[in-house]
């Protein structure tokens, strides 16, 4: 256990501590807690910030399931501090926030911050941890709190839904990252990160590489809402508008991106890892800012946008993947793509997490997001409309915001591709540039929509008796913070780019950066006139006349066809399977356990019939059998006749008596068979058990007279009959069948040597065995305190006379017995019908054990004299039954 | 003798399993009462009959006859013992409560009961 171990889990231990916290400060809400140690951890983690940029980057280990070979490893290099960095701030700003937006006389918010922390402890798991294992394991708890999140106001339907909506699309993914992080274990034979990024080149050419690829990729794409699995996204934003603020912007939604980034050493280099990657975030990219335009919901266009941002990274990483395969002068170039996503990865945190805050703000002031109802609102919430300008500038990438630089990047880059020459880019690349340029006008439009629709232009009628105003405070200053350092990283870029984005490019792309020493980072305003420069004056222009010109031509989005949307692929799947489950559960599961039994016997059957007929093992044996006495067949011709009766007899007690039959004929067969204990055990059992099942009659008059015969039934008849025959077959078998050496032997020889018994039966039970023998005690005990508490429940419902009422009164009643029981112990009031029962049982058990002795001095010594401890079977039995019930 | 009894097992499994797949739960319990006997009976046989005498030392006897399945059984007449005694009253319990011992009626009887109390 190191700081840096202390630092990831404890978000989790305040997680635990909140509820109680929130009892022991009640007039303090617990976002403070959270926000506390948010802000806590942020700056212990930005303590580590020079010893990573020197290039030392920082592990912990500690061994967590050694035997499987998993250890807590955790690895704290440029790329992790990054990403830790971002969650810790950005949840110290949400925090604040959301103590303003919580209103905890309303709903109470202890379930709401266990989740964020928790989730905030889960996410910095993640982004440390070196082992796949471990870091899977955080992938699914950040989707488990998300749904969470998602589903807090769960009273909603469209909460609920999304909340399924999202965890059925990430926990999919999951399972697919999972099998991925297996197949590389497969390949490699290791869970650490290190480690596989030294295993190297034979990776690539394994068989197993493209599926293990395609699989993580699919973990990825799900996590970060790539098309086509961005769906969940839009409806994820029910949550709570800290929520969307923090996972769905800033944080979760990014995993899917460090993983792409933290195994690309691993992947890139390769075509399909290229043209996954980039293509994928380049056709989310497109989709993101198309959809995003068509929204009427202020954060349904945050969430749109989202996903075209996250596709834009996505894109970049993808681009930046050829640094792999160039040298020198040219890997810097498309190093440069990584530093782009990097870059613009923080700038997003940032202006869109200003953004979402906007939106929270003017949903709380004014009750709505709907565009349609909004307007003018820049005079009211003057701060709000200037925060909200800051991020949407940076967003649309306009100077001097950092987004205006890091889309600038984005757009060389693209350019860059026309130049690559390889994996068929000669033929395609012309589709990068095109399609950014594209998405990067569509961005401008929604930018544009989101700022003038809320806050310029004429106040809505319904907005004009309202009483606006700008948010409390509390509520302003984190979203004012991110948008000033959105301007702070416009103007001063060299400020992340030397502490955090160089470092983290390094980690990212060690190739380059084992090349050239350092990879460089300037970030520059001024490039000249470069292409890039020409592209955003072109967006700019197209983006501001179609703005413009927007109510217009918006009517096109009715032609897309709604019928095809994965939207309604995801509802009828969902439907489909649905109906699937209830029609296969319904198929096996019908209610009745004589149904459940014959798939038990069935499968029995299967497996030992199988074993049997397909071991070349099992022969069945002829001859060398016992005789058989004149007196022998008259008992076994009983059993056979007596068992076959009972199914006949129409009548209980018949039924009864005719088992009862069985039974002392197998107690002659223990005798036949020289097992004289187990002779005297199965009499006094038979006896009692006769007895028992009469007494039962004795009570219930009526039963006794009900005449019912067994009704024929041929499926139970030819199940019963095939599993006789198999048990035929197997005791045949097993006589023919003797691989090993009896344990036996053991025993006679062991028996009077170690243990000093003479009668190896016992010796075997109370000295060899005697667990055993303890635990079937412990059998009898829990037989005997069931029974004795339904028979006391039985008394009480009748005694109460509540037999007329309703089973569930019966139940209260019955728990009031218990727990009056629990209470009084033995002093409670007496069991008439208890004692009755007892009483009966005694009487049966006193004449028997004096006929187990008499049968001592008598039966017994036909077979030999027993020495002391010989009688201990039928002595020790008989206590043993008495002793278990009346201990109850 | 041990092919005959090996039959006589096969025969008290059919039954047993018969009785257990009827709807009436007394015979149920009585089935699983015939199913100990056959187990009992297939576990000795199994260990071939007759081969001795009793497993009891120190009476000069040359051969003895396997003491291990007696110890088996001896454990298992027990919880059998133990087993259908639960069973029996439970069942006595249920016919107290539902007036039936069938097992179809039982269940929408206890449904019954369960509609009326909602």
């Amino acid at each position: 256990m190191s700081l840096l171990h202390l630092l990831t889990l404890s978000p989790f231990l305040l997680a635990a501590l909140i509820p109680l916290l929130g009892k022991a400060v009640p007039r303090l809400h617990t976002g403070w807690f959270a926000a506390a140690l948010s802000a806590l951890l942020f700056a212990a983690l930005l303590g580590y910030l020079p010893e990573v940029r020197a290039g030392s980057p920082i592990t912990e280990s500690f061994a967590w399931i050694p035997s499987l070979g998993i250890s807590f490893t955790l690895y704290l290099d440029g790329l992790s501090l990054l990403f830790a960095l971002m969650i810790t701030g950005m949840g110290a700003l949400v925090a604040v926030y959301s103590v303003a937006y919580m209103d905890s006389s309303k709903e109470s918010p202890t379930s709401f911050y266990v989740c964020l922390l928790t989730f905030m402890g889960a996410m910095l798991g993640l982004v440390l941890s070196d082992n796949l294992l471990t870091l899977y394991g955080f992938w699914e708890l950040t989707s488990i709190t998300s749904f969470l999140l998602i589903g807090y106001r769960h009273e909603n339907y469209r909460a609920r839904y999304g909340a399924l909506k999202s965890l059925l699309i990430t926990m999919t993914g999951g399972l697919g990252l999972l099998s991925g992080f297996v197949l590389l274990y497969v390949m490699s034979g290791t869970y650490r990160i290190r480690e596989l990024f030294e295993v190297g080149a034979p990776l690539a050419s394994h068989p197993l590489f493209l599926p293990a690829m395609i699989l993580i990729l699919v973990g990825a794409f799900t996590k970060s809402a790539q098309y086509p699995f961005h769906i969940w996204l839009p409806d994820a934003m029910e949550a709570p508008t800290p929520v969307s603020a923090y996972l769905h912007s800033a944080t979760m939604v990014k995993a899917g991106l460090y993983l792409v980034a933290r195994l690309s050493p691993v992947f890139s280099g390769t075509p399909e890892w290229f043209w996954l990657v980039s293509l994928g975030g380049l056709v989310t990219l497109l989709y993101g800012s198309v959809a995003a335009v068509k929204q009427t919901d202020l954060k349904g266009i945050l969430a749109y946008s989202t996903i075209s941002q996250l596709g834009l990274i996505m894109c970049l990483l993808g681009l930046s993947s050829l640094s792999g395969i160039f040298d020198g002068e040219e890997q810097l170039l498309y190093a440069a793509a990584g530093t782009a996503a990097l870059f613009h990865l923080l700038n997003h945190a940032v202006f869109k997490g200003a953004l979402f805050m906007v939106a929270g703000i003017v949903d709380h002031e004014t009750g709505t997001r709907d565009i349609r109802k909004l307007g003018g609102l820049a005079q009211v919430m003057p701060i709000a409309f200037t925060i909200s300008l800051f991020g949407a500038f940076s967003m649309a990438g306009l100077p001097p915001f950092g987004g205006f630089l890091s889309k600038e990047m984005f757009l060389e880059a693209v350019v860059e591709t026309l130049h690559a020459g390889v994996f068929d880019l000669h033929t395609w690349a012309a589709l990068f540039p095109f399609v950014a340029w594209i998405a990067s006008v569509f961005t401008f439009i929604y930018s544009a929509l989101f700022v003038t629709r809320t806050f310029l232009g004429p106040r809505k009628k319904a907005m004009r008796g309202l009483k606006i105003h700008d948010a409390p405070a509390l509520m302003t200053i984190p979203p004012a913070l991110l948008a000033a350092l959105a301007l702070v990283l416009g103007l001063f870029p060299g400020l992340a780019a030397y502490s955090l984005i160089q470092p983290a490019a390094e980690a990212m792309m060690p190739i380059a950066a084992a090349d050239g020493g350092r990879i460089p980072v300037e970030i520059k305003f001024w490039h000249g006139w470069t292409p890039a420069l020409w592209m955003t004056i072109g967006i700019v222009a197209f983006g501001a006349l179609l703005a413009w010109s927007a109510r217009r031509w918006a009517k096109l989005y009715a032609f897309f066809p709604r019928r095809l949307s994965i939207n309604r692929f995801y509802d009828a799947s969902l439907r489909f399977f649905e109906r699937i489950t209830v029609w296969v559960t319904a198929f096996y599961m019908n209610g009745s356990s004589r149904s459940y039994v014959k798939y038990i016997l069935g499968f029995m059957m299967l497996v030992l019939g199988f074993i049997l007929f397909n071991s070349t093992d099992v022969t069945f044996r002829v001859g060398a059998y016992a005789q058989i006495a004149p007196y022998e067949w008259v008992i076994l011709l009983g059993l056979a006749a007596g068992g076959i009766a009972v199914p006949f007899a129409k009548s209980r007690p018949v039924a009864i008596i005719l088992t009862g039959t069985v039974g002392y004929m197998m107690t002659l067969m223990f005798v036949f068979l020289r097992a004289p204990d187990l002779a005297l055990t199965q009499m006094v059992v038979e006896s009692i058990s006769v007895t028992l099942y009469l007494l039962c009659f004795y009570h219930l008059p009526k039963l006794r007279t009900e005449q019912q015969a067994v009704r024929f039934r041929l499926p139970n008849f030819l199940v019963a009959i095939a599993v006789g025959v198999l048990m035929t077959l197997v005791a045949l078998a097993v006589l023919g069948t003797n691989p090993f050496e009896p344990i036996s032997d053991y025993y006679v020889r062991e028996s009077y040597e170690s243990a000093g018994g003479k009668n190896i039966v016992n010796v075997i039970l109370v000295d060899f065995r005697g667990f055993d023998t303890m635990l079937e005690i412990m059998v009898l005990a829990v037989a005997s305190i069931g029974i004795y508490n339904m028979i006391k429940l039985r008394r009480k419902a009748t005694d109460v006379g509540s037999r007329h009422v309703s089973h569930d009164g019966d139940e209260s009643d019955e728990d009031a017995a218990v727990f009056r029981h629990a209470q009084y112990g033995h002093d409670g009031p007496t069991e008439e019908t208890l004692d009755e029962r007892g009483s009966a049982e005694n009487e049966q058990l006193e004449p028997l054990e004096a006929e187990t002795s008499e049968s001592e001095g008598g039966k017994l010594s036909e077979l030999g004299e027993p020495d002391d401890r010989d009688s201990a079977s039928p002595e020790t039995e008989v206590p043993r039954m008495k002793g278990g019930d009346s201990d109850a | 003798m041990e092919v005959i009894v090996a039959v006589i097992v096969g025969i008290l499994f059919a039954v047993g399993i018969y009785l257990i797949l009827t709807q009436d739960l007394l015979r149920i319990v009585l089935g699983t009462s015939l199913l100990t006997h056959a187990v009992h009976l297939l576990l000795m046989t199994m260990a071939m009959l007759k081969t001795g005498s009793a497993p009891l030392l120190g009476r000069g006897a040359e051969d003895i006859v396997d003491p291990l399945p007696q110890a088996l059984i001896l454990t298992s007449i027990v919880i059998n013992f133990g087993i259908t005694a639960f069973f029996l009253v439970l069942s006595y319990r249920a016919y107290q409560k539902l007036d039936t011992t069938d097992m179809e009626r039982m269940r929408s009887e206890s449904s019954r009961h369960r509609g009326r109390s909602q």
